[in-house]
């Protein structure tokens, strides 16, 4: 998968001219729909009724900058830029509860775990950026060791955020006392299979359910989801 | 009977009581319980939004290596855990290309998956095939005069069809109703706690933790019972936090649903790892007793 970062440094806010939509904004689109299809059921995106159960149903929708219901309608209209900034992508717990209770059957979780890869590759994201380092540090730690190691996560994830740290010691401190957290991370013996696994999957990709449909500047909405 | 238990990382440190208190049940009960040999991170939600591919293949290695060991049922008792299992089986299962793929990779380091394992929670196993009369007889004192909120959190049903409703699970109020505790009104029980957030927004999380906390004790819950070791951390050890945050005084205890069945069971408190809590928790007079 490509991973250069696209060019889109300041918010632009396309001007809504009928059936055209920007360069960038159509490489993101089209990086979006590939990681879409990898969902099984993903190309459901296109049923949106924009009924709204999604937002109604979210625990952190009233934390969220654009509800899960916006992201779709941004999506068709052709501001996947905008959604790729927003702190929505970053904020959902995944709990999963919209995609049960979608009377479409959308799979929203799975749609905005497809947005945040997008937004990962694509080099957008908010500038303090919590889960990326989290996600990040974690992938590190289990490479390494073949488990995840809360505490090193938590420590290395800290490290940019000492003050953090500092709020964590109270708690971090009673847990010690009582035995729950491991100070020495165990390594598993089968490490290095993992190792070979993570080689070898370098350009694994996972199948896609559809074929790709070839952009024109004329995909917009509806006619953009199939 | 025996089963192969995969523990999952959380086991190891912050979850710890939850290992012991499932081992304590289950030797209780007089069922086997086998550790997976050399199993590794199941991947996470937090894997699949940096590489998914990447999570499944891991992933796919515990399930080889439970399907060598020669073992049909494979027990995730953690939430996370047991999704994302249940998740790569389910994508093995439909799509065979991805299925080749992985059977390549696990091929380069000798392993083979032919999705003969079933990935199973312990509440699952403990009730639908252990079976609510049998554990019943089995218990040595009764739970009653505990008034408890059934916390399952969201990932053990949802979004996978597992063994119990996605928004109104009944499996562990019917369990412990038998044993002679109480199931306190409590509408949140498959609210998500936060999870992660915790770390990355811990404002938007602690006000999650509070309205669960809340629920459960206005409805006279004397205790939260979880399912899973992540719920268990942001209810219970950032109850401080929220009581700051908010004016509050909440001092709930919250533990695993594993713990208080060992108590029906007979087992010990330290057995059950009840000293690692940091809210403690006494059974009431009346249980002990009997």
């Amino acid at each position: 998968m490509a991973s250069a970062r696209v060019d889109a440094s300041p918010i632009k806010y396309h001007a809504p001219i009928p059936g055209s939509l920007p360069a960038p904004e159509r490489e993101l689109r089209r990086r979006f729909l590939e990681e879409a299809q990898v969902v099984p059921g993903g190309d459901r995106i296109s049923q949106c009724l924009q009924c709204g159960t999604c937002t109604g149903s979210c625990p952190v929708s009233y934390a969220m900058d654009i509800s899960p219901r916006m992201v779709i309608a941004l999506f068709r209209a052709g501001q996947i830029e905008e959604i790729l900034r927003s702190r929505t992508l970053w904020i959902c717990a995944s709990c999963y509860m919209c995609t049960t209770r979608c009377p479409q059957s959308i799979k929203i979780t799975d749609l905005l775990y497809a947005l945040k890869r997008t937004a990962i590759d694509a080099g957008l994201y908010p500038e303090r950026f919590p889960v990326y380092l989290l996600s990040k540090n974690f992938v590190r730690v289990v490479n390494r060791y073949g488990r995840n190691q809360e505490t090193l996560l938590l420590l290395l994830y800290y490290l940019r955020n000492p003050l953090g740290l500092l709020r964590m010691l109270p708690l971090a401190m009673a847990m010690l006392r009582r035995g729950r957290i491991a100070l020495f991370p165990k390594k598993i013996k089968g490490v290095g299979a993992i190792r070979t696994i993570l080689r070898a999957s370098k350009d694994f990709e996972l199948p896609r359910e559809k074929e790709a449909v070839p952009y024109t500047e004329g995909m917009v909405g509806y006619r953009a989801v199939g | 009977m025996e089963y192969l238990y995969y523990p999952g990382c959380s086991l190891e440190s912050s979850g710890k009581p939850y290992g012991e208190s499932l081992t304590a049940v289950f030797r209780a009960l007089d069922i086997g319980l086998r550790e997976l040999e050399d199993w590794n991170c199941c991947g996470a939600t937090m894997y699949m939004s940096v590489n998914e591919a990447l999570s499944m293949a891991i992933s796919a290695r515990n399930l080889a290596l439970a399907e060598q060991a020669g073992f049909r049922d494979l027990i995730a008792p953690c939430s996370a855990c047991y999704t994302v299992l249940l998740k790569t089986n389910r994508f093995l299962r439909e799509s065979p290309e991805l299925r080749a793929k992985v059977d390549q990779l696990l091929g380069q380091v000798g392993l083979k998956y032919s999705l003969g394992v079933k990935v199973r929670h312990p509440l699952d196993v403990l009730v639908n095939d252990v079976g609510v009369e049998a554990i019943a007889s089995a218990a040595k004192r009764s739970l009653e005069g505990i008034a408890f909120a059934p916390y399952y959190g969201c990932q053990i049903v949802r979004p996978e069809r597992g063994f119990d409703d996605a928004e109104f699970p009944l499996t562990m109020d019917t369990l412990f109703q038998r044993l002679g505790a109480r199931a306190a009104y409590f509408p949140l029980k498959t609210r998500c706690c936060g999870g992660m957030l915790m770390t990355t927004f811990p404002d938007v999380c602690l006000q999650l933790v509070k309205d669960l906390v809340e629920c459960a004790a206005e409805n006279g819950a004397q205790c939260i019972v979880t399912t899973c070791p992540l719920c268990q951390v942001n209810l219970e050890g950032y109850q401080k936090r929220v009581n700051k945050m908010f004016g509050t005084s909440y001092q709930v205890p919250v533990m695993y649903f594993t713990q208080l069945l060992g108590v029906a069971l007979g087992c010990s408190e330290k057995e059950l790892g009840f000293h690692r809590n940091l809210i403690p928790w006494r059974a009431p007079i009346s249980v002990l007793a009997a």
